[in-house]
């Protein structure tokens, strides 16, 4: 019999047990009967010869070898007991508990599923992007295609693809709508080992110039146009005014950068910058062959770069080529923030854990006369030992289920409330390994809170503890339990100072000066109708007429186009020079470089410092002009004026062009991001002056920027109806007031404060009233003693400031090593959130202060029973 | 509790090798063990009856013994031990080992004795 079916079985096993003892006594007394012996006397001998039947059992029992499960269901039965006779305690802990293994546990979910978890590619491991990198610029994603044809021809190691954004207005079957697109090379899907859930990828002698248009949609296209009919592959799709055959159907949830219904190939985008070796606009993607690594990969590919820059030194020289795991590029700077968070929810739970234990070490302290009467009556300490860790697993194990189910609700809304998206949130899920951390985070707490209590019961002084009212004069373990509020407040100040510094960074950064006025400003991305960008006057006109109708939308002020817009993603940085004479290319500073209309700055409320914008008279055959901001201004020239220099911009055409004004400073790359951004400098030109031969590519990036007289979100709608155009194939998307794009770039830094200022609200909360639990506890200790001090002449001042002074001197301990520990902690977020300022004194002795005189409240309670102490009562207790 | 009467202490283990060998002889209940344990060694050897059934109830959980209720010649229901085939492995061993011990330890009391002469 297995010992579960012995423990199952034991009711019964117990009656054989009852029932062969007794047949063995009855067959003695049977046999002495026999023998003449008088039947009771029999029964006597009997009984003696076999022993006393209760020890018996124990030790069949014991041999079973149930007895640790019997023992432990016996012991979670009076755990249980225990604690429902005090529900209250019960209650607190465990809610206490739960609170802090649920955030750990929801933090580990996503940290396991973001992070941790593989790729939903085969073989994720081996996939790689490769960058590019300038010493000018660090590293940036792109390549050019003629450095990708290159790449792919030369590589041993390598199966490479790559792709490009390329949404646009699909305009049959159905209503026209704007959908997001990708141009991809044939090969890509193959490198991420994608097959099409039906039809069939691109074949490489489609991936070229003059090849039959063929698209791959998604599965949600399909069953939006098509109803998930098969017969869909093979049909005609009118995409950006060009009718394509569907060739296949991409599976469902594919993703490449977002969510994507159009793929088209690569090869056949024809614009003049696919040739140029300037132009990296290219994602690369890339597969380890099989037997490479990433370390052959990554010098063959500085091999090829190196030959690159030999070949063609005006766009490659000092241009590196760069591979990194997939993986690693997907999640990119979340990992920081998520450990970080992990690291935060951690401390709750330390904190949650030293508060238990106090609670718990005072209620064993009150139990000894328990403690004392069980081991009197044979119980082991072992026993007893056991019992206090299988209380406070009890109390663990359910703060941890309670904790996980807080989890499981809290995820989704967590993942929702993630800045921005958080990458492979939709993959965020629960699976064994995350119960497996809840378990040993539970099972950890539990040994955490309870091993100090339990490791207290003591063998000896059992009379003295069985003695009524006996109480030492010095309260016991007094260093325990200093201990407990020294780690209280430390944690509790490591938590509070970062909220603080947290606080001061969002405050300082929210009032830094964005360069913009952001308030009444609209802004979204906007496509032309496909048939206005047949030629480049067409393309004019049809901006123009966006213009004009937008200006006539009530409660419009003025109207601008630009191909940037302030802290959105997306710029297009370019070098210049301020002579005639080009220094290599990577040598050059850079600016971003803006296209925009003349009531740009108008619509922005950008301050223009010196010389004129833009107006009508800057044409396509007018003098090329441009505007800086003054950061550029203090880079080229110094202090010098800047109205009237020329600079040499290669990309905008090999003129210079003159600067006819300076402008303000706008803090493009976030309120938070724009210090450290390796590039500040910024340049206008008129939308008016792009040549006629980039228009066409220049109209697929154009934004609409309105200032409105109203509330923003009200001119919305009509905005939207106004440009619908003539044939209603005209759509306004992604649009987003000023101020959401201002608070957006501080979303990171606002969600990090939002949580750690929760947790540190809990452990301000759990710290004091872990200190009132402690302090209450040592002075109902200290009584006796308080009543032989007033016996002796103190005042019950003097009890008070004793006490006082006995919390204060831990308190400060705590503060001390809090405040060494969040210097560490503040050297740690400096590296993690943009704009964070190392630790300042003021922040940290106000928070500190914060805690410090909630904790001297937690202690003012308990001191000033005790100062009420009657002397004559309390000496009577003993 | 050295109060029990013991005329000779059980080296240790020594009682589950008794314990095998009586059940070995065919089918048998505690009690009748516990007679013949006494009666074979001419009391020699007397077990504490208590300490009996621990024993066998824990080699019936390693699985040298298997256990039955049935009638007893005298029509009451008893727990009848016999001796598993695992059990027969395990006597055999043991008899062996207590065979080659008994021999050792004979021989080194012979020697000394002659020693002392």
């Amino acid at each position: 019999m297995t010992w579960w079916l012995r423990l199952w079985r034991r009711d019964r096993m117990e009656a054989e047990l009852e029932r062969e003892l007794r047949f063995h006594e009855d067959q003695n007394v049977a046999d002495l009967v026999a023998r003449g012996v008088h039947p009771d006397e029999a029964r006597r001998q009997a009984r003696l010869a076999l022993g006393g039947p209760e020890q018996v059992k124990e030790q069949c029992r014991d041999a079973r070898g149930t007895r640790w499960v019997e023992d432990l269901l016996q012991d979670m039965q009076y755990a249980v007991r225990t604690l429902r006779r005090m529900p209250g305690f019960a209650a607190v802990a465990m809610l206490v508990l739960a609170v802090g293994i649920g955030a750990t546990t929801l933090m580990f979910t996503v940290i396991n599923s973001v992070l941790l978890r593989p790729l939903s590619y085969p073989e994720p491991e081996r996939l790689l992007t490769l960058h590019g990198a300038t010493e000018k610029l660090g590293e940036f994603w792109g390549f050019s295609n003629p450095d990708l044809a290159d790449v792919k021809r030369e590589t041993r190691w390598l199966a490479v693809g790559g792709w490009t954004y390329g949404g646009g207005t699909v305009s049959a079957p159905g209503e026209p709508e704007y959908v997001d697109g990708r141009q991809i090379s044939a090969d890509l899907l193959s490198v991420l080992g994608i097959p099409v859930l039906h039809g069939r990828t691109f074949r490489s002698d489609e991936d070229r110039p003059g090849a039959a248009a063929v698209a791959i949609i998604s599965y949600g296209l399909w069953q939006r146009l098509y109803g998930g009919e098969l017969g869909a592959i093979g049909q005609p799709l009118v995409f950006e005014g060009k009718p394509y055959t569907i060739v296949g159907i991409a599976p469902e949830r594919f993703e490449l950068a977002g969510e994507v219904d159009v793929y088209t190939p690569l090869g056949q985008n024809t614009t003049a910058r696919m040739q140029n070796r300037e132009a990296r606009f290219i994602h690369v993607l890339a597969r380890l062959r099989p037997g490479a690594t990433i370390g052959q990969a990554q010098a063959e590919l500085a091999v090829m770069a190196r030959r690159l820059a030999k070949e063609y030194p005006s766009s490659n020289a000092g241009v590196e080529m760069r591979a990194r795991p997939l993986q690693q590029e997907l999640v990119g700077n979340v990992g920081s923030t998520l450990w970080l968070l992990l690291a935060a929810v951690g401390l709750v739970l330390l904190i949650a854990c030293v508060n238990i234990a106090s609670l718990l070490l005072a209620r064993a302290a009150s139990r000894e006369r328990e403690f004392a009467m069980r081991a009197a009556l044979g119980a082991s300490w072992s026993r007893l030992v056991r019992q206090c860790l299988t209380e406070s697993t009890v109390l663990g194990v359910s703060g941890g289920a309670l904790g996980a189910l807080l989890a499981v609700v809290g995820v989704r809304p967590f993942v929702m409330m993630w800045p921005g998206s958080l990458p492979r949130g939709g993959e965020v899920r629960f699976d064994s390994s995350v119960w497996l951390f809840t378990l040993t985070v539970s099972l950890a707490s539990s040994g955490l809170f309870g091993l100090a209590p339990a490791l207290r019961i003591r063998m000896h002084n059992l009379e003295r503890a069985l003695r009524a009212g006996a109480r030492s004069i010095a309260g016991p373990s007094r260093p325990l339990q200093s201990a407990y509020v020294i780690a209280e407040v430390a944690l509790a100040v490591v938590l509070l100072v970062s909220a603080g510094m947290l606080g001061r960074t969002l405050l300082s950064l929210s009032s830094l000066n964005p360069g913009v006025n952001v308030h009444n400003v609209l802004t979204g991305h906007f496509a032309l109708s496909p048939n206005a960008l047949a030629n480049p006057g067409r393309i004019r006109s049809a901006w123009q007429d966006v213009l004009d109708r937008a200006g006539r939308v009530p409660g419009v002020e003025s109207v601008a186009l630009a191909d940037i817009i302030p802290m959105r993603v997306g710029e297009n940085t370019l070098p210049y020079w301020t002579t005639s004479t080009p220094t290599p290319a990577n040598q050059a500073p850079v600016a971003l470089a803006s296209t925009v209309t003349p009531d740009y700055l108008n619509v922005m409320g950008i301050p223009l410092r010196r010389g004129r914008f833009f107006d009508d008279h800057d044409r396509a055959d007018s003098e090329p002009v441009l505007v800086i901001d003054d950061t550029l201004a203090q880079h080229a020239f110094g202090g010098d004026d800047a109205v009237g220099k020329r600079l040499w911009v290669p990309a905008l055409g090999p003129v210079p062009l003159r600067i006819v004004g300076v402008v303000g400073h706008v803090r493009h790359w976030g309120l938070a991001g724009d210090d450290q951004s390796r590039v500040r400098d910024q340049m206008y030109y008129p939308f008016a002056q792009v040549p006629a031969s980039l228009l066409r590519l220049f109209s697929s990036f154009m934004s609409v920027a309105v200032r409105t007289r109203i509330p923003p979100s009200n001119v919305e709608e009509s905005l939207r109806r106004a440009l619908r155009g003539a044939a209603g194939d005209q759509a306004l998307y992604e649009v987003r007031t000023m101020e959401q794009l201002v608070a957006a770039s501080l979303e990171r830094q606002r969600f990090l404060l939002l949580l750690f200022g929760i947790f540190a609200a809990i452990a301000l909360l759990l710290a004091s009233v872990g200190i009132y639990g402690v302090l209450a506890y040592l002075t109902s200790q200290r009584v006796p003693e308080f009543g032989v001090r007033m016996a002796l002449g103190a005042t019950a001042r003097d009890i008070m400031n004793l006490v006082l002074r006995q919390s204060a001197s831990m308190i400060a301990v705590g503060v001390l090593i809090g405040a060494a520990a969040a210097w560490g902690a503040g050297l740690l977020l400096v590296r993690v959130v943009d704009g964070m300022r190392p630790t300042d004194p003021s922040t940290a002795a106000v928070m500190t202060s914060v805690l410090v005189a909630a904790a001297m409240l937690a202690t003012v309670v308990p001191a000033r029973r005790a100062s009420r102490v009657d002397a004559l009562e309390s000496l009577r207790q003993d | 509790m050295g109060t029990k009467q013991t005329k000779s202490d059980l080296p240790q283990g020594t009682l589950d090798l008794l314990i095998l060998k009586i059940v070995a002889l065919g089918p048998v209940h505690g009690y009748s063990i516990a007679q013949r344990l006494q009666q074979v060694s001419r009391d020699v050897v007397q077990v504490p009856q208590g300490s009996l059934y621990p024993a066998l109830h824990r080699l019936e959980n390693r699985g040298l013994l298997a256990a039955e209720w049935t009638q007893t010649q005298t029509g009451r229901d008893a727990k009848f031990y016999r001796l598993t085939r695992k059990g027969k492995a395990q006597l055999e061993m043991e008899t062996a080992s207590w065979r080659r011990l008994a021999g050792a330890v004979g021989l080194i009391l012979r020697m000394t004795g002659a020693g002392a002469e």
